[in-house]
């Protein structure tokens, strides 16, 4: 159970230059297994975030497969994969990711609306407690420094209790004792069975993780 | 209801400014539609008017009155005016072949002066014969009318049981037509007799000489319905030929040209029409590129939350056909404000027959630039939603680093 990558490779053509193909990340195994903390780094254009949105079943690999408990989720149809990412998958994007015309409040709550599950707004609130901004529930994304922004998105992918999570960068625009906070949080949704994923440059990850990747030129190469 | 399909209203609501910008392009495309349809539905209600109140198939008129361009200055511009001819001519045009129904009338123009209340043009039928006048001056008035008895059309300030007076002659009003949008709107319908009494009174109190014609010896027009075995061409041409000094005219030929002036407004109407239905598609198109790329990350975001590419695909669209909807509205609304207060200045400005539709026509008028609008509206956002559903998310997150 859990998420695996088999052979996954992610080619670019570039556009100015239509015959010279850029391979943003080469066959890559990876296996992310429930109740592990997982931590990828690596420096900035390494082939991270296209790895992370590969697994998330956001981008086509060029050859290889992702196994999501077993289901090659590329083989799916749009429909099926998104619903499998929405009940499976919590994912927080690297940057801002906030939906402007809702309340903080709202964004968090919107997955579990998307195929019209049971919504929980005590569990809502409980998860912006955790990130400490359950006074700004009711705030704009407009009003919200971008910390806040990037904790709203991480109460965001957790409320819908998810068996892996994939975040990239969450602590990107966090100070220390905000990025202590969300790393405890990915530490206790691991102990609780996830499998995690963790794309970061903060060497303080690596007291949480259970396992470490460094992704170097497109080539993932294990640490711990 | 459920957060996620509230999304579209609450993307309108809360982003106020991006949605005020679409609906008043929304909103310029329905006025246009609504009031340009108004005004073509308008023409095409006048004319129809005008040939049911003609109601003839022919008119014979004095030669001398130059024929068509007096009688369609009287009849159909507005202007008042008067000629006669023998009554000897009806005797002749019975005689002629195919002359099924036939019915003389009498014209007078009253005076812009203290004998009369207003300057109008009279028109006198004869009550036993029409078959022209009185069965749409039925539909105000049922009895037969007495002598001073008159009808008034519906643009004249004069309502039932007011007096008019005419050439020092007190003049009852009995009924108020329906709007015709045609110059019959504001012409007074009474007998021959009345007319003549008018006539009588102006000579004696030395008003008007009109011509010096003996009011009991002449008529104005003779109206000609022809029998279903003639043409009404060849019925024509026979009057022509052995009636003297009379012109007979096919009414249709009489309202020809205001038939092809009405064609060439409707034209032009319509292609100002497409050309703003162009406009604002291909307007609308750009603003919801604008759009949608400005919040293409949003939209990579709900697809990361599980949404798939048809439900953000409906979602694009459900937002821009209620934006539509909105502007489609408020156009119509604007439209009306337009074309419904200032018909009269539309009606002048054009100097064509012009009458408003019913109320089903212009409810389907508005429910037509209710469609187009929101049609429009929901292509333009559709086109735009279908580029940004097939994208791949990962690319947008990845090109928006």
């Amino acid at each position: 159970m859990g998420l695996r990558a088999e052979k996954v490779k992610k080619d670019f053509i570039r556009k100015s230059k239509d015959t010279n193909v850029f391979t943003a990340v080469h066959p890559v195994d990876l296996k992310l297994t429930g109740g592990t903390l997982t931590e990828l780094c690596g420096r900035s254009g390494s082939g991270k975030s296209t790895l992370l949105n590969m697994l998330a079943g956001l981008l086509k690999p060029s050859e290889g497969t992702v196994y999501i408990d077993d289901i090659d989720i590329y083989a799916l149809e749009d429909k099926a994969l998104s619903k499998l990412r929405n009940e499976k998958l919590g994912v927080i994007p690297q940057g801002h990711s906030a939906i402007s015309s809702l309340t903080v409040l709202e964004n968090v709550l919107l997955p579990l609306s998307v195929y019209e599950r049971h919504v929980d707004p005590a569990y809502a609130m409980e998860l912006l407690d955790m990130v400490g901004i359950a006074h700004l529930k009711d705030a704009m994304p407009s009003e919200l420094s971008g910390g806040e922004m990037r904790r709203m998105a991480i109460a965001r992918a957790f409320v819908t209790k998810p068996s892996i999570v994939l975040a990239d960068e969450p602590t990107g625009d966090l100070d220390d004792e905000n990025t202590e906070i969300v790393l405890r949080l990915l530490k206790e949704a691991a102990q609780k069975g996830a499998a995690v994923l963790l794309v970061t440059h903060e060497k303080e990850a690596n007291k949480y993780a259970d396992r470490i990747y460094r992704m170097n030129a497109g080539k993932l190469d294990p640490v711990l | 209801m459920n957060l996620f399909k509230r999304l579209p209203l609450l993307n309108i609501q809360r982003k106020p400014g991006r949605s005020v910008a679409l609906a008043v392009l929304s909103a310029f495309l329905a006025a246009s539609v609504f009031a340009g349809s108004v005004i073509v539905s308008s023409l095409q209600s006048g004319l129809s008017s005008l040939e049911d109140r003609l109601g003839a198939d022919i008119m014979v008129v004095p030669y001398s009155a130059t024929t068509k361009s007096d009688l369609s200055n009287i009849l159909l511009q507005g202007n008042k005016g008067y000629f006669y001819m023998d009554d000897q001519v009806l005797d002749q045009l019975s005689s002629i072949d195919g002359v099924r129904q036939m019915s003389s009338q009498f014209f007078l123009a009253s005076a812009n002066a203290g004998c009369c209340s207003f300057s109008v043009q009279i028109i006198g039928f004869d009550a036993k014969t029409d078959f022209v006048v009185q069965p749409w001056i039925r539909k105000s008035y049922q009895k037969p009318l007495e002598t001073k008895d008159i009808i008034v059309g519906n643009d004249l300030n004069a309502f039932v049981g007011d007096t008019i007076r005419f050439y020092n002659v007190d003049c009852r009003v009995v009924g108020k037509l329906d709007k015709t949008g045609t110059m019959m709107d504001t012409t007074v319908y009474t007998s021959i007799p009345t007319c003549k009494l008018l006539m009588k009174s102006a000579y004696e109190n030395k008003l008007n000489d009109f011509g010096n014609v003996d009011p009991d010896t002449v008529v104005s027009d003779v109206l000609i319905n022809v029998d279903g075995e003639h043409n009404v061409e060849e019925v024509v041409n026979d009057i022509n030929l052995h009636v003297k000094n009379v012109e007979a005219i096919k009414t249709k030929d009489m309202i020809s040209g205001i038939a092809g002036s009405l064609q060439g407004v409707s034209r032009l109407i319509g292609i100002l029409m497409a050309c703003v239905w162009f406009l604002a598609i291909v307007i609308l198109m750009v603003a919801y590129r604008m759009v949608t790329n400005e919040r293409i990350r949003e939209f990579a975001v709900l697809r990361v939350l599980g949404v798939s590419s048809r439900k953000l695909f409906s979602l694009i669209l459900k937002e821009g056909m209620i934006i539509g909807l909105i502007g489609a509205l408020c156009g119509v609304t604007a439209g009306a404000l337009i074309v419904f207060p200032f018909h009269q200045m539309i009606e002048s400005q054009l100097g064509l027959p012009y009458l408003l539709p019913s109320t089903a026509r212009i409810v389907g008028l508005v429910l037509m630039a209710l469609v187009v609008t929101v049609f429009t509206g929901g292509m333009a956002a559709a086109v735009s939603a279908n580029r940004i559903s097939k994208m791949d998310t990962g690319l947008i997150l990845r090109e928006d680093q």
